[in-house]
């Protein structure tokens, strides 16, 4: 086992934040923190608010009620791409990549914020543009390496089968260099080897970045083993809110979700 | 102020925006049932008038194979054949093969559509104007023009209430019959409606007939009123600032729309013309649509689109 | 056997990130450069300079225009008519009031001018998307071309609406106006066509081209990892005014010399560059040169075949024609929706292997 990592101060705090879509109470008075280089996980049964909650997060839902102090700042909203300059970068649960380009085109699509150079340069290329790409490309060929897609660098993304677009859109949000990363049901459809790579990347990514991993999962096995600290929601209110062992033994919990298992 | 000049144009604005409605209406049918903005729609109410034209008229093909002409009655039935018959055409040989593609895709194809009909429309019967008389009343309505002065065609009455049946046939079709339902299975989500059982060609061919039909009526008010012309077509593209005014996906919708743009175009072309030399009809209509499309896109009876993520 | 890559290593990402990575797809381009700079212009005559090149590299222009904004941006626009008259009318304006401006700049200047009104009439893509942008893009078509016919100013109050580009020189060379030589024009405008088709894939390529395709692809996905829809939208429209504003200063000043906003700029403009870019292949620069080629190229080879080879009436070929070309459309969105540019792809994947069958 690696040495204790050191989990540092908040990050993200949510503060009594409520969501209505029309008659539907999405959220209802849901607080919690999330400290730096932690890994979060938010579990509840479909339907609990889960992605809505991180739809709040990176600024596409707006709340209709409650706060949320990112880094320092105390805000009622976000606008998505605000929220993506901030540093906070996430992944779908129906993946949103770009179907028309391809893995590496879509990798270094979140690199965006991060370029600079405008569109005379652009036209230009030869100089500065092109410094600017081929610096961003080394980067960018770094995360491929990381998680093992360079044989499908140059596919269309609308051509690889469901397991790799998930890492390709993991990815796209890891070349972002987030603080914040948000993960929505990054293991859904996948078999037992493609689980224990994705579980092996996030950590990854929390042990050498040290991005604070907020992440959504059905799977209790994996909450429970990479998990430092987990959220649990159900009919948008919070039930649950610990280390994995304390929710894992929390009755209100087993009885919403987690059921009791039969020798 | 002249109170009754400006009825008289409200009046004329309103009759034109019937027409409108009566093309739009074709539009709403395609796109409620299929999800396709159909561009041809214009063109459709060109060939319709054409192939009735030609079964009316000594010079037609129908006459130079059969040696005669059909009664009018008749003619109308067989135009409605007619349509029918392209309406299974275009199922075969276009839509079938663009399931599940981007509304963009299907738009285009439709372009293409419009310029297949009107090229076969020219190759088969001509493109000189052509007359249309199916023994629909002319002239102006004396009770109306000798009670109180105001000019309307008798024509453009019996299109308006050829427009409020239609309507209502149409809204009872929708609402109520099986098929009506399974038409707006099928405009919501191919996929979805296929594995309840849709026969989606059987529904395409149906809407597809369906839309000629309004087309065709459409064809005949304007043919009647104006002579068959090329002109017609370019009725497709008044329709859009009418849907959007309007709601795609409405079928009162599309005749609120027409209403509305015929007015509007006819008072802006009176009351402002003048100010700044005049043919202000030619781009009146869609600057109304864009205004509204800034403020309320989905149009005054469309449906709101919620996007998720 | 000739075409494969054997013992073509790519040792940096800038090898790899070349618009021809393969050797002899770049020997060829230089190939095709060579021969249309120093060749083409003595086989030229005036009719082959009127009919086929000219039109081909105007157009070419355009169609380049035009899927930037609806092929990479996928922002589909119908007012590509009107926005090549803006270009024209701008030129007007500048020769009739600078007469001794550079031509160069004449051409520059009006397709930013343009580049301004395109930004305009974008500013609704914020709120509206699909084809209910259409129509926002069809009310700046029909309202420009009202326009430049009411509004005297744009024709210098002349009566008739039309307008007619004088004489100009450059280095010498009379390049517009009656008289100007037909090499002179076609090198003029080759020159714009190979200067502004290598900035528009330097463009396509890069951070701005990406943007682009990511609006187009998932455009709230887009904005989610970052991207500005306003600023990625409205530099879509405003690079592709520009070209289309170019394409349309060259249509009117060197090709044309003279035009009626109506009949030169109507919509049917509009959807022939329309056509060209998805026959010729959305979101692809080679596309559009090959759509504006065929596009260009088909009435006259009709023309040739069945009025001057079958003996079929001049308006029963027009008729054909517009057959034709909707067949067409439908032909490609259907069986290759990428067009003509993703056969010439698979036509080289071919040639790869040939001559081995996989």
């Amino acid at each position: 086992m690696t040495t204790r990592k050191q989990i540092g101060d908040v990050v993200l705090a949510v503060d009594n934040i409520s969501l209505t879509f029309g008659g539907v109470r999405a959220l209802t008075d849901i607080s919690f923190e999330v400290r730096a280089h932690q890994v979060l996980s938010i579990i509840g049964p479909n339907g609990a608010g889960k992605s809505s909650m991180l739809n709040v997060i990176n600024g596409f839902y707006h709340p209709q009620k409650g706060l949320i102090t990112y880094r320092g700042v105390t805000r009622k909203q976000m606008r998505p791409h605000e929220a993506a300059r901030q540093g906070i970068a996430r992944t779908f649960q129906n993946i949103a990549l770009f179907k028309g380009m391809s893995t590496l085109d879509n990798i270094m699509t979140g690199r965006n914020t991060l370029m600079k150079r405008n569109l005379l340069w652009q036209a230009l290329r030869r100089g500065p543009a092109e410094r600017e790409e081929l610096a961003h490309r080394e980067r960018v060929e770094q995360i491929i390496d990381f998680l093992e897609i360079e044989h499908i660098r140059k596919t269309p993304v609308g051509k690889l089968p469901y397991g790799l677009q998930k890492r390709v859109e993991l990815g796209r949000a890891l070349a972002a260099e987030p603080t914040l990363l948000l993960l929505d049901e990054p293991m859904a459809g996948m078999n037992i080897e493609e689980k224990q790579d994705m579980s092996r990347f996030v950590l990854d990514v929390n042990s050498e970045f040290g991005t604070t991993i907020v992440l959504i999962e059905h799977d209790m096995g994996v909450v429970m083993d990479i998990s430092d600290h987990v959220v649990v929601l159900d009919y948008g209110r919070k039930i649950g809110d610990g280390p994995p062992d304390e929710v894992r033994n929390n009755q209100t919990v087993i009885d919403a979700y987690l059921g009791v298992s039969h020798d | 102020m002249d109170w009754l000049f400006l009825t008289e144009v409200i009046l004329s604005g309103l009759m034109t925006g019937v027409m409108y409605s009566l093309v739009a209406l074709g539009f709403v049918l395609i796109f409620k049932a299929s999800g396709v903005f159909n561009f041809a729609q214009g063109v459709m109410a060109l060939f319709a008038a054409l192939a009735l034209y030609d079964f009316l008229a000594p010079e037609g093909w129908f006459n130079q194979l059969f040696g005669f002409t059909l009664p009018v009655p008749v003619a109308i039935v067989a135009t409605v054949g007619v349509m029918i018959i392209v309406a299974w055409l275009i199922e075969r040989l276009v839509l079938r093969h663009l399931v599940n593609q981007e509304g963009i895709i299907l738009f285009m194809a439709t372009i293409g559509l419009a310029y297949v009909l009107e090229g076969t429309g020219d190759i088969l019967f001509g493109s000189d104007v052509k007359p249309l008389d199916i023994g629909l009343p002319r002239g102006a309505h004396d009770y109306l023009l000798d009670g109180y002065g105001i000019y309307i065609e008798k024509l453009e009455i019996i299109a308006a209430a050829t427009a409020a049946v239609l309507v209502t046939v149409l809204a009872i079709f929708f609402q109520k019959t099986r098929i009506g339902r399974a038409l707006r299975a099928v405009a919501d989500d191919h996929q979805a409606a296929l594995s309840v059982g849709i026969s989606l060609r059987t529904i395409w061919v149906i809407v597809w007939a369906v839309a000629g039909i309004v087309a065709l009526v459409a064809g005949i008010m304007w043919g009647s009123k104006s002579g068959v012309q090329f002109s017609l077509s370019l009725i497709a593209l008044k329709a859009l600032p009418v849907l959007i005014l309007g709601g795609f996906t409405s079928v009162p919708g599309a005749i609120v729309g027409g209403l509305i743009i015929g007015v509007g175009e006819k008072l802006a072309e009176i009351y402002v013309g003048p100010m700044v030399g005049g043919a202000i009809e030619n781009w009146f209509a869609y600057m109304l649509a864009l205004a509204f499309l800034l403020v309320r896109p989905q149009g005054l009876f469309g449906e709101k689109i919620i996007e998720r993520v | 056997m000739l075409y494969r890559e054997t013992g073509q290593y790519k040792t940096s990402y800038q090898a790899d990130q070349a618009i021809f990575p393969i050797a002899q797809d770049r020997w060829f381009i230089y190939g095709v450069i060579a021969f249309a700079v120093l060749v083409v212009p003595f086989l030229l005559d005036g009719y082959l300079v009127n009919a086929v090149m000219l039109p081909f590299l105007i157009f070419a222009l355009a169609a380049l225009g035009l899927n930037i904004l609806t092929g990479y941006c996928g922002q589909l626009s119908l007012g590509t008519g009107a926005f090549m008259a803006v270009g024209a009318y701008a030129t007007y304006k500048l020769v009739t009031s600078f007469p001794d401006l550079n031509l160069i700049l004449v051409v520059l200047l009006s397709g930013l001018v343009t580049a301004a009104v395109g930004v305009l009439f974008g500013l609704p893509s914020l709120r509206i998307k699909g084809f209910y942008l259409a129509v926002a893009t069809l009310a700046a078509q029909f309202f420009l071309i009202w326009m430049f016919y009411k509004v005297g100013w744009f024709n210098n109050y002349n009566m008739t609406g039309q307008i007619t580009m004088p004489t100009t020189h450059l280095f010498g060379a009379q390049v517009t106006g009656p008289g100007a030589a037909p090499a002179t024009r076609y090198l003029f405008c080759l020159g714009f066509v190979m200067l502004f088709a290598l900035a528009a894939k330097n463009i396509v390529r890069g951070r701005v081209g990406r943007e682009w395709m990511a609006i187009r692809d998932m455009d709230i996905a887009a904005e989610i990892i970052g991207i500005r829809p306003l600023q990625a939208k409205l530099s879509a429209f405003a690079v592709s005014s520009f070209y289309v504003g170019m394409a349309g200063s060259l249509y009117f000043g060197v090709w044309l010399g003279a035009a009626e906003p109506g009949e030169a700029f109507g919509i049917e403009r509009s959807f022939l560059v329309l056509f060209m870019i998805i026959i010729g292949g959305l979101g692809s620069v080679m596309g559009s040169f090959f759509g504006a080629a065929f596009i260009i190229l088909l009435p006259l080879v009709l023309k040739n075949v069945m009025v001057d080879g079958i003996g079929v009436e001049v308006v029963t070929a027009k008729h054909i024609e517009i057959t034709l070309m909707g067949v067409l459309i439908i032909f490609f969105l259907i069986v290759e929706p990428h067009g003509l540019a993703r056969l010439w792809q698979i036509a080289k994947e071919k040639l790869r292997l040939w001559p081995f069958p996989h």
